[in-house]
Order: C-alpha cells, then structure tokens, then sequence
C-alpha cells in the first residue's frame, strides 16, 4: 500500500462519523435466527462475509480509486450499476447507498480538498470509500483494506453487543483473519484491473435473506 | 468429454395466418442432447399454450464428470417464446484425476423474445468440482423466467464443490450477477449458505415491469422474494432438501400472481388474439 497510512487508519476507524458504528452487517439478524451463538460460528460468519462480501466490495472500492482518481465518471456509473446487480436484497442496496451517502457527507466536512459530489447523493457505500481514500492520498490496496476491515470489524464491535460472548475471544477471532485479509486485498486489487462487469460477484444466500428479516424488524439494536 | 449443443427458435407465420414459435436449430452432442418435446407439467408464464416451442434436454451419458467441458447456446428469436426443460436431475461427478469438469450455457433472447428454463436440480456429489456458469444477455423486449437448484450432496453423502456464476445483463445493462461457491468449508458459514443441502432461485424478468412487487416479501422457511434493480424480481430459497426447495421456489412464484406462477387456471394464454383461444396441453 502507498500513501499516508494515517489516513488509511481514519477512514477505518469504525468511530469514523459516517454511521457504520450502527450497523451490524447483517449479523444481528444471523445472531436472532441462532446462526451465530458463540466465538466458534462468530468466526465462521466472519470468515465466510470477508470471502464474499468483503471481497466484492473491495474489488468495487479498489475500481473506484482508481476511477476517481483518473476522473472517469463514465466508469463510476459504471461501477454503480454493476454494483447493484450484485446486491439483489432491496434492503442491502438501501443500506449500502445509506452508508454512502453519510461517508459523502462526514468525508465533505472533514475539509478535504476535492469534495465527492462527483459521485452524485447517494453512491454504494465501497465506491464512495474508494473515491475518499484516492482524495486522501490512498492508493487501490489502501481501499481495498479499509473495506475489507470494515466487512469483519464491524459485525465484531456489534457482536459483543448482540451475544453473550467473551469480548478478548472475539477480537482474537478478528485477530486471526488478518492474514485473509491482506490476501483478500491483494486479489481485491488485482480484480479492479479488470473490466467493471467481471468483478467479483459473489454471493450470500443467508445475508440476502436476514437483511429482508432485519429490515422489518421493529425492534433492533442495528440498522443493519 | 468435450461437447456443444445449440438450440435456436425463431417466430413463424404458418399458412393459416397464426403465428407460433418454432425450433430453427437443434443440435445435439453427447452428453447434450436436446428434443423438442409436448408441455409438460406446470410452466410459468407459458401455461401450457401450443403456440410456444418446447425443448427439453437429455443426458446423452453419466455426469458431467470432471474433466468435462459442455458447451449450450439458447438463441430465442425475435418474438418467439421458448420452453426449456430437462429430462432428469442432473449429477455431478468427480473425474478420475480430480479435474473440474464445466457447463458453459449461453443465452440470448431477441426484442420480444422469451425463455422459460426450468433445468432439473444439479446434484454434487462428494469429489465433484463443477462449475456452471450461465451468461444471459435479454434484448430491451426480452422477457425471462430461469430457475436453478443445487443439491449438496445425495442423500446422506458430503458435498463436492459447486460454482454457480450466473450473469444476465438487459439491454446491454448489468441486471443480475451472483457468483455462489457451494460445497466448501466457506460456503458453510453462516453468512452464506450455513447448513442447508439446497441452494435455489427463480429469476423472473419482464421489461414491461408487470412483475416487480412492491416489497421484498420473506416466505415461510429460508426463502425470500426480492425485487432486483431493474424489471426484475429473484426468488431465492435454502431449504433442507429438494423438495423443500422447490416448494418454497414455488411459494415465490404464486407470490407473483398470474402469469407467473405455474399451473394457475384463467391465466392469459399467451400470443392470443382477439378471437383466438388457445387450446392448453397438459
């Protein structure tokens, strides 16, 4: 990775003000339907959204890095289109422009210099990451990362909330996917090389179904 | 094993002036051997009308096993409507030297044009590494109805590995794409397919929006109606065996509401005219 990685530690920060702190990334619903009760199917729902999920969208915030940065416009529309094809829960697609939209919005009054307006009201949340760490000085592994570690780190702070479970357990369960992580980055950018309509795709039956679950819920800790 | 078959149907204008949908190419390679076949059982959207061709494939030999390489091409012409089904479930079988063994299925479907694939489910058996990848391209006009459904494993056996890549684009636009990695330790995580022994889904898509539901709508068990994107809705189910998987595909479909949901009496025949009826085929 190049480029500050300062900067790279501020756009993961799960405290960054930009909502993610609110949102499970599908596990309060995987904890309801007993999916995940303890450290040992924690780490398997982590492992198993880093490979899917998290590899999908860092490929995509990769791709938008780089789009950003060489201000291909046509290639972002791109990407979003392509992005919304791989989302076929209507629940995550909302959650995923929601999220964009606050990143847009919490990236513009932090006072970079190149404003993301380029990317329209309400761009999916990885594409928008990918155009903040490009304006940050962040290259296409540096966004990779900061998707990749949002996609696990997140359900980990939202599980010490959700279950009875040992908090050092949990974090050791985190701890222990780093190496996937780096790897998974290291694909992630080799992909977003590639054409925007064979980026990777891969899917989630269980997360499609409990972010539809979730949705409707009246009463919940996480938005999603 | 090595093979390539094509099916290719075009619209017809026959001498008494009615128009029905005909296979203009049909061209079988062992193991895919396609055969145009009467209706068969429930058929969403089509019910059963005489005018639409019916295709129906056959395994020529065992498998595919690893190793193999089939290669399928669907061409619906313009304005002609097409029904495709197999004869049998199809097994997937390990190779002799753990090779992968894939299904390469291509599809166009013209302006007007529409498919209704209902293949049988795909069975892994333990040892198989298949991938099946399936790219659909729709015309602005095209209409589509495709289902599939995995098995992991026979009955009481561990599962092979399965790659499911199902790309459709409408209009030269993205409108679905899922890559699902089936039958390994990943795929069991909760966060993707857990325990369930089947994986499926029906994709409905209809440009004139005469599908789209207003709400995703959740189904008893783990199945789902979801609105895509675009003109199009996917049913998606996991379910402990096949046949609770394709009841709850099925739940999905009547959700739809006519014509999409198979065997409902009343719905419109399809292609018919002021003053034409069309006689149903059971």
């Amino acid at each position: 990775m190049s480029g500050s990685a300062a900067s790279l530690l501020l756009l993961a920060d799960g405290r960054f003000p930009a909502g993610g702190y609110a949102h499970s990334g599908g596990l309060e619903p995987t904890v309801a339907a007993g999916r995940v009760r303890d450290v040992e199917t924690l780490e398997a729902f982590l492992h198993g959204r880093a490979v899917t999920t998290g590899a999908t969208l860092a490929a995509f915030a990769a791709a938008a890095c780089g789009a950003f940065g060489e201000h291909d416009d046509a290639l972002l529309g791109t990407l979003d289109a392509e992005l919304d094809a791989r989302i076929p829960s209507p629940a995550q697609r909302a959650t995923s422009r929601g999220l964009g939209r606050q990143f847009v919005r919490a990236f513009g009054a932090i006072g970079p210099k190149v404003p993301l307006d380029r990317l329209g009201r309400s761009p999916h949340h990885p594409v928008a990451v990918g155009a903040g760490a490009c304006v940050v000085g962040l290259d296409r592994h540096g966004a990779a990362l900061a998707v990749l570690h949002d996609s696990v780190a997140g359900p980990v702070a939202a599980a010490v909330r959700l279950l009875h479970i040992d908090p050092f357990g949990a974090y050791a369960a985190l701890a222990r996917l780093a190496p996937l992580v780096d790897d998974l980055a290291d694909t992630a950018v080799l992909d977003s090389l590639g054409d925007a309509a064979d980026l990777p795709a891969r899917g989630t039956p269980l997360l499609d179904i409990a972010a539809e679950d979730h949705a409707v819920r009246q009463t919940r800790l996480f938005a999603s | 094993m090595r093979a390539h078959a094509r099916v290719a149907t075009e619209l017809r204008t026959l001498s008494d002036g009615t128009r029905r949908s005909c296979v203009r190419t049909l061209r079988a390679e062992v193991p895919l051997v396609p055969r145009i076949t009467m209706a068969k059982g429930p058929e969403p959207w089509a019910g059963g009308a005489p005018e639409v061709a019916r295709v129906c494939l056959a395994a020529g030999a065992a498998g595919p096993v690893g190793g193999d390489r089939l290669h399928l091409d669907i061409d619906v012409g313009a304005g002609s409507a097409l029904v495709l089904r197999d004869v049998s479930a199809t097994l997937l079988l390990p190779g002799p030297e753990g090779a992968r063994s894939c299904t390469v299925t291509r599809i166009r479907v013209a302006d007007g044009g529409t498919l209704v694939w209902l293949p049988e489910p795909l069975i892994c058996a333990r040892g198989a590494d298949h991938v099946n990848d399936v790219r659909v391209d729709l015309a602005d006009g095209a209409r589509l109805v495709m289902r599939e459904e995995i098995l992991l494993g026979r009955h009481r056996e561990a599962s092979g590995r399965l790659r499911q890549r199902t790309r459709v684009r409408l209009g030269g636009k993205p409108l679905f794409h899922q890559d699902l990695d089936l039958g390994t330790t990943d795929a069991r995580s909760p966060a993707v397919s857990g325990h369930h022994r089947a994986v499926g889904s029906v994709l409905v898509v209809d440009p004139e929006g005469a599908v789209a539901p207003q709400a995703a709508h959740r189904l008893s068990g783990e199945a789902v109606v979801l609105p895509l994107s675009g003109p199009a809705v996917l049913v998606a189910a996991l379910a402990g065996d096949n046949l609770e998987l394709r009841s709850g595909l099925d739940a999905g479909l009547a959700r739809l509401g006519p014509p999409w949901s198979p065997g409902r009496a009343g719905s419109t025949p399809i292609g018919a005219e002021a003053g034409q009826e069309a006689s149903h085929v059971r």
